[in-house]
Parts: structure tokens; sequence; C-alpha cells
């Protein structure tokens, strides 16, 4: 097991006015994560997968320790990096990595490609001259920047959305790390050139023996991808399993009517959508319970009352919900 | 041509930028019958976007309408000047915006949007257009007393109910849907496609819906005309398209798009980078990513060929398929 | 001087800047031209100048312009076109240290008080926007008054009335940019601090200074003339636009409109010639003229 989250959770306090501060009203917070337990083993590809304002997001940034926690555990390798600062946090910072969802944001346009994907060397005093050049040009190779003379001398400008992806993700692989938070990388990618992506990620997989986070919103690729996958919502966890047994026997009715929403590109597999009353709520009141109570086609009095825990019905499949047998 | 509500023919939309002529879309044709839904598909630079603006006359400077025709109905639209379009935009054609925000007024609650939509329109008196108003919001699933509300009272979701009430307003014939669902989550994106479709029969009307994602179209569309650098590569009914895609290119998208009711896919990717619509490739602009690209291809622009009564492809391998025009 | 944001110079938007742009093109060639020549006359003054500026000529006072001396003689006889040439000399001298002192400063300032935040950052911007608040001319004028005369405090009280431009401008960029995801990303690889600052912020804050640059110079020859109009600043032994304009106002009553005239229009093709460098500049980058 490569990666243990326990309990951990995210408040955001919610902006204040002037007025509202000095009349020192109750504070209130954005419960983005809320209390939520996983362990991803080393090897695998493990999504997380919901809505916007979920929490996956954060988690990510969680993980990558961009933000800190406001409360839970965070254990790496069976080692506690929760909180740790400084220079110790630096060295983390070589085993865990992130690639970003937006490629035309992610690169400094005044920075070459090279020096980009070269800085992480630089930072960490691992490579310097020649050496670091090369190790430079290896990883443009590996991730199909060819020729690498011509991308390692380009301005992020000069390339497009899919080849800015590619130079983000060899910059984070360039330190040789262990872990990947995936913070939706393909979703503004044209959707005929996302496999060369993901294709791309897997090779590395095996090359560098890699394990990924990768957080989505498109349930249809985390299938194509994952070992396991975690579906939020609102801040929790509410199913999570193999890949096989979540996308074929979903049990939680979120995910059912979650699977049932998504565009076929086929006329001839219609979907029976579950109709889901209402959207998301607001993640600063959620509702009392189960957070699904509201909208949820099953819900019964218990639900309003007690929140479900996630509970194992078998071969690692859990799912928090009162109205599963 | 009596049940005719769309005809382009040889339509051009060029951008004269500072960095050259960007010629969006060029030359493009097909036609719609009453009550027919044609599902426009594109990836960047597709140039789906612009022929959905055009058709309102709406393209931004420096866009311009370079040359074709456009019959709605039995009005010539490329002949009508700016003020003979106001009188058709929103009352024979209508659009619903992708973005719901930037097209409602953050000043005027949404009940008097409609309301001063359908006044300037129509003879009627404030009581008859809040009456109107009132049952529209009921048509798009908006509770009565909200219809004071401010947009930003509303979640996105609501808030493209309101644009889709807006645009239903007059009862246009022709609906021009711009990546109506592109800023919504899965679960809400299903239910306004699924209203959309629902009031589409209900108002019997036509529409184009501009969309990226080609999971979106099969349920709601009859049509789907797949656009690739600017021009129409293939125009085929649904269910034909989807069972046997004809272009190369609508192969290899179809190859790309993960489907989630299938397991084991092996997803493809095409080759190369997004056409560059300043500088497109000559001959085909497909040929560059083309699998079956021969020297043809790169000479000469393929010709269209109806391989089939109403089916359109734009392509060299089908020449011998050719139906006599 | 009311904007806080100018068109960023780079590479790529430098090269739209050709003949055939048009009017911009010309402005921005036009105000180099002259930028030019004024740099000219003021590095080669003891050459190009025919005269000493300061030798009086007892019996040649207000001699009108003529082949000998081409644009006159002042009050004490001394030839104007020395006079001016070497004038120069301390206008741009003073400008192009003041501009320089200025720009460093207040970007520094900028960039550290935008990128650290919090309560230096309130503090910082409170003091420079109260600076920033004084019209310009008004600062100067207390400040010459206090520092007293010479070239060093002339040009630290310019120094210090441009400051708060740099700052407000440099700490706005810093600040939106402090939000894009490239600095997050540079923070996730372990950047510290110090790097995401002189690494990343400060290459993409670097465009937007040129064109403040030339277009501050242009109010700080201004602002120079003013102050040795007033007799602040400079004493009377630096031969200087302001002060002869000064001097030569009185005679304008009696007709003798050269030792007046001619200094005053160097200020003006000074100013201009910053100005249309920096407009130019500017409107190329960002046209805001309609076009088509």
């Amino acid at each position: 097991m490569i990666l243990k989250v326990v309990d951990l959770t995210k408040y955001f306090p919610v902006q204040q006015s002037f007025l509202e501060r000095l009349l020192s009203m109750r504070t209130d917070y954005v419960k983005a994560v809320d209390g939520i337990n996983f362990d991803v083993e080393k090897g695998e590809v493990f999504s997380i997968a919901g809505e916007s304002g979920c929490g996956k997001t954060t988690t990510g940034r969680l993980i990558v320790r961009l933000i800190e926690p406001t409360d839970g555990r965070i254990f790496f390798k069976q080692t506690e990096i929760t909180s740790p600062k400084g220079e110790e946090l630096r060295k983390l910072r070589k085993h865990i990595q992130i690639i970003f969802q937006n490629p035309y944001a992610s690169l400094n346009p005044q920075m070459k490609i090279g020096d980009a994907v070269g800085h992480p060397l630089e930072i960490h005093g691992m490579a310097f001259g020649k050496d670091r050049e090369q190790l430079v040009v290896e990883m443009l190779e590996k991730v199909g920047l060819q020729p690498t003379g011509k991308f390692y001398g380009a301005y992020p400008h000069e390339l497009s959305g899919g080849e800015r992806q590619r130079a983000a993700i060899a910059r984070a692989m360039i330190l040789n790390p262990d872990f990947i938070v995936a913070d939706e990388p393909i979703s503004m990618i044209d959707v005929s050139l996302r496999a060369k992506i993901l294709e791309l990620m897997n090779q590395l997989k095996h090359e560098l023996n890699l394990t990924y986070l990768f957080i989505t919103h498109d349930l249809a690729v985390a299938k194509y991808i994952s070992d396991k996958i975690a579906i939020m919502y609102l801040g929790k966890i509410v199913e999570m399993g193999r890949k096989d047994a979540v996308f074929s026997q979903p049990k939680h009715p979120y995910t059912i009517a979650l699977l049932s929403a998504i565009g076929i590109p086929n006329p001839k597999m219609k979907r029976k959508h579950v109709e889901l009353k209402g959207e998301v709520p607001s993640p600063i009141n959620p509702p009392s319970g189960c957070r699904f109570h509201p909208r949820c086609p099953m819900a019964t009095d218990i639900c309003s009352k007690v929140e479900p825990d996630l509970l194992d019905l078998k071969n690692g499949h859990l799912v928090a919900c009162h109205s599963i047998r | 041509m009596a049940e005719g509500l769309l005809r382009i023919e040889n339509l051009k939309v060029y951008y004269y930028t500072r960095d050259g002529v960007a010629r969006a879309v060029d030359n493009v044709g097909f036609s719609m019958r009453k009550g027919e839904t044609v599902g426009v598909v594109g990836e960047s630079g597709s140039g789906k976007s612009t022929l959905g603006l055009a058709i309102l006359k709406l393209v931004p400077p420096p866009g311009r309408i370079v040359d074709g025709k456009m019959f709605f109905q039995t009005i010539d639209l490329t002949d009508l000047d700016e003020k003979e379009m106001q009188k058709i935009r929103g009352k024979e054609i209508s659009m619903i915006f992708q973005d719901p925000t930037t097209s409602l007024s953050p000043l005027m609650k949404i009940g008097d949007h409609l309301i001063e939509t359908i006044i300037a329109h129509e003879r009627v008196t404030r009581r008859e257009a809040e009456e109107k108003a009132l049952s529209l919001l009921e048509d798009v699933g908006i509770l009565p007393e909200r219809f004071n509300d401010y947009p930003h009272q509303f979640s996105g979701g609501m808030r493209q109910r309101v644009g889709i009430a807006l645009a239903l307003a007059l009862n246009p014939d022709l609906v021009i849907a711009d990546e109506p669902t592109s800023s919504l989550d899965v679960i809400v994106q299903c239910q306004i496609l699924d209203l959309m479709m629902k009031l589409k029969k209900l108002y019997d009307m036509g529409m184009i819906l501009v969309t990226h994602d080609i999971g979106l179209v099969p349920e709601i569309s009859d049509k789907i005309a797949l656009m690739y650098a600017g021009q129409i590569v293939e125009f085929a009914d649904i269910n034909s398209f989807f069972e046997e895609p004809l272009h190369p290119y609508a192969e290899a998208l179809l190859d790309s798009v993960p489907n989630i009711q299938l397991s084991d896919q092996k997803l493809r990717y095409i080759t190369g980078n997004p056409p560059d619509l300043v500088n497109p490739p000559s001959g085909c602009r497909f040929n560059p990513r083309c699998p079956h690209a021969v020297k043809e291809c790169r000479e000469k622009e393929p010709p269209i060929i109806h391989p089939e009564p109403g089916r359109v492809v734009k392509c060299f391998r089908y020449e011998e398929r050719s139906d006599e025009d | 001087m009311a904007r806080l944001s100018f068109p960023r110079l780079t590479a790529s938007r430098l090269r739209r800047l050709s003949p055939k742009r048009g009017v911009e093109y010309l402005f921005a060639f036009t105000g180099l031209v002259m930028i030019a020549v004024f740099l000219f006359m003021a590095l080669f003054a003891p050459a190009i100048a025919p005269y000493d500026p300061n030798k009086t000529r007892v019996g040649e006072l207000y001699e009108s312009p003529s082949l000998r001396f081409v644009m006159g003689t002042d009050r004490l006889g001394r030839d104007i076109v020395s006079r001016v040439i070497h004038g120069t000399r301390t206008v741009l001298l003073v400008t192009f240290s003041s501009m320089a002192l200025s720009s460093l400063c207040g970007v520094f300032l900028g960039l550290i008080s935008g990128y650290a935040g919090g309560r230096f950052d309130t503090v910082l911007s409170l003091f420079m926007d109260s600076l920033y608040a004084f019209p310009g001319l008004i600062l100067a004028i207390a400040l010459a008054v206090m520092l007293g005369q010479g070239i060093m405090p002339v040009t630290t009280s310019l120094t210090v009335v441009y400051i708060p431009i740099y700052f407000r401008m440099i700490r706005g960029e810093v600040l939106s940019l402090k939000e894009n995801l490239f600095i997050e990303a540079a923070r996730a690889i372990g950047a510290k601090d110090r790097t995401i600052m002189f690494k990343y912020v400060f290459p993409n804050v670097i465009p937007s200074i040129p064109i403040v640059l030339s277009l501050n110079a242009a109010d700080a020859v201004l602002t120079l003339a003013a102050l040795s109009f007033l007799g602040l600043g400079l004493p009377a032994d630096i031969p200087d636009w302001g002060f002869d304009l000064r001097m030569g106002y009185g005679d304008l009553t009696a007709k003798i409109w050269w030792p007046g005239t001619f200094p005053g229009l160097m200020i003006v093709l000074l100013t201009l010639g910053f100005s249309l460098f920096g407009e130019g500049l500017s409107e190329t980058l960002s046209p805001r003229l309609a076009r088509r």
C-alpha cells in the first residue's frame, strides 16, 4: 500500500465582507472534503470520480500538499506526511507529483520547455549542466515531443494543447516520482487526442513503476483506465471498489443515477435515465444525515438523520447507504 | 422545398485577424426539414460554433460572412439587413448559448427578462406576456415562485433552463443550441437534454445542436453533420452514421470516444494536431492525419459525394459509390 | 497616467511592429528617432556645441538669431544653442537616472509586496497609495524644497515621485499572476518562494514595464522643467532648459523671444519623443483604434 488516507478533511472558510467580520458573525465553511478514507496500492490506477463540487480536486491538492488538511492523516509508504514542512516537504515532492487539468495555464509562458522540464532537477540539486540537459532530452523523447531539439527551445505558446500537456507530464516525471496525482489531465484536450495522452500515461506507468490517483468527472474515461474507483458526492465517498464491481453492479443510488446519465455514442444503446430531483446542494450547509437523501429515490426516514458509514459488501466493494442490504 | 426549414449553400465565414485569414467555415451546405434536429459535431478548430452564429448573422468581427446563401423557409437570410434580422432573431430562429450566465443580465429578474423578450416581438399586454412567461417557466421546470429572482440566485443548470425558456418564448421554428450543456455536470446535462427533447416535440421545433461531445447526439438528433477544419466531411442520419461511419475522420473519432457500456474497449487516437484554419493543409484538410491518405488527397480537394440519398461524404474513397447527384 | 495596466511587450508582439502597420508604427518610430537625436546631443555635447555654454559676452547681449549664434544669445550673452545642447545632458541624465532608480525600486517592492501579501503588503500599499495620491508636481516641489538644490537631490525627488506608479502596476500584475496555475505548478515541483518570485512571476511581469517607462519619462521631463522653472532643483550654473525658460520668460515682454522659446521648444520635443514612442508601442501591441 503506497498511500493511505484517514479521515481526511478540508474546510474552506467562506470569504466574509468587512461588515460581517466586524459583527463577528459565525464563519461559514465550505466543507469541501469531509472525512474520507481510502488506500491506494502500489502500481494501481485509483480514480476519484464525481461531479463538480464533490471534493475530488481538493482531495488531489491535499495529497500533493498544495493545501493543508483541516483534519485527518495522510500516509505515504508507511510514513505520515500530513504535516511536514520546509525541507521535509520539499524532499517529499520528489516522490509525489501532480499533473494539472489545464495545459494552457500550467506552464510558465516565459520559460522554454527544456528549462521548465529540467527545473525540478535544478530545484532539488539532482543534475547540472550537460547531465541535466541529457535527462531532459531523454524525458522529451519518452513523452513523444520530438524532434527534441525543436521542443527543448520552444515556448509554451508555440505548442498545441496536447503537446503542452505532454510537456507538463515530462516535468512531473523527471524526478522519477512514485506517485502521480492526475487532476483531469485530458478534459481540456480534444476528444480524438485524449487516448494518446492516456496511452502515454500508461506507458510511463510501466516504465517508471508509477501509481496514479486519477481525478475525473468523466466516468467513461474512469472505466477505461482505472483499477479501483471511488465516487464522491459533496465531500464524501459514497461508493468505492474495484472497477468491475462498481461499474457493472453499482449499489449506491447516486452512482446508479450518475452512470445512467452518461451519454452514449451509439443510438442503439439507449439508457434508462434515473431521474434525480433538483441539483447538488451547497457544500456550506450540506443536508443532514446522508448528504444525498433529499434527491435519493430510495430515501427513508433514517437517511435524513444518520450518516451512513462505508460498509464492505464483499471483496472490497464499499457503499455508504442505509438502503443497501 | 415545401417542408424545408433551413437550407445552407456554399457558406463561407472568414475571420480577418492580424495573423492571417482564418477560414472558419469554408463552403458548407446542408438542409433541414421542419421539426428535425441536426447535431453539428466537431472538435476545436472545426468551425461548428461559427456556423451556428452565422445562421443568425451573429458572427463577431473580425469575422464576416464572405459567400454563400442561407434560406430559412422562404426567406433569404443573407440578403437581410440588421434591422430585418432582429425581427427574425428570437421570434423565428432563436439561440441557446453555452454559458447561461453571460446571456442573462444580472440586473434583471428572470421574469422580467421573459416579459421584455415577449413584448419586444409581439403585440400583447404586459399581463398577457406575464402569463406566457409563467407558463414557459413551468414548461422548463422552474417553480413559479422564482419568477422574481435574479440570475445569480440560480444554479448553473437552472440558469440554462431560463436560457431555454427565453429561446422558446416566441415559439420559434428553429432553435440553435450552441454547446448548451458543456458547462454543466453530467446529471444536470442529462436533465437539460431530456427537457430539450420534450420541448422540441411539444413546440414542434427544428433544432441545430452544436457540440463537441458526440455522445450527446444520438438521443436527441435525427441527423448528424460532422465538421473538420471548416467543412462538413460527413452528413447522415443518426443510425446510418453510427452503424457505418464513412469518412476516415468519423471512423477515427468514434474509435476515440469511450463508451461506458462497453468493456475492453481499445481507444484510439488521431495522430497529428488540430488543423490550422489560417493555413489549412492542401487538398483534403484531413490528409496529414488520415490513415488512408493517398497522393490525390494531398493535391486536390475531395468531391462531395452522395453515396445514398440523404447522405453526404467528402472523401475520395467513395467516388465509385456516388449516386448521380 | 490614470491607466493601471499597459499592454505587454513580448517578442511575438514585437514582431508585429512593422512599417506596414501604419500610424502606430509611425508614432513609435518617430518617437524613437527623436529620443535618439537628443541622446546623441547629450553624449556628444562638447563636440557639437559651438561654444562654451557658460561663456558670457558682455558686448553681445540679446543678440537675435544669426549665422553666428543660430539661436541667438541670452541676457548674459551666452550662446543659446550651446546652452540648449548642454542642457540636454542634464535633462537626460536626471530623467534616465530617476527612471532607472524608480523603476528598479518600484518593481522590486511591488514584486515582493504583491507576492508576500499579508500585513507587509497592506502597510506598504497604504504608504504607496498615499504617495500616489499627491499630484506628482506638488510632491516633486515639496521634495525639492526639502532636499535642496543639486542634481542628486532633484534626481532623488523625481525618483520618489514615480516609485508608486511602478509599485502599483507591478503589484497588480503580481496579484493576478499569483492565482495562475503555473505558479501552483512551480510550488508542486518544490520551488522555493524566492525562486517562484524571480523565475516565474518576475519574467511575466517584465513585458509591461517598457511602455510605462517611456510614458513616465515624458512626464519626468515636464516635471523637471517645472521644478527648474520654479527655481527649485538645479543650481544656476548647470545649463538647464527649465531655468533658461524662466529667465527667458521675462524677456518676452520686450519682444525678445529667443531666450525662452528655444529651451521651451526642447522641452516640448523631448516630451513628445518619449510620448510618441510609448504610445506608439502601446498602440501596436494592443490597438484601441478601431480597425475595419
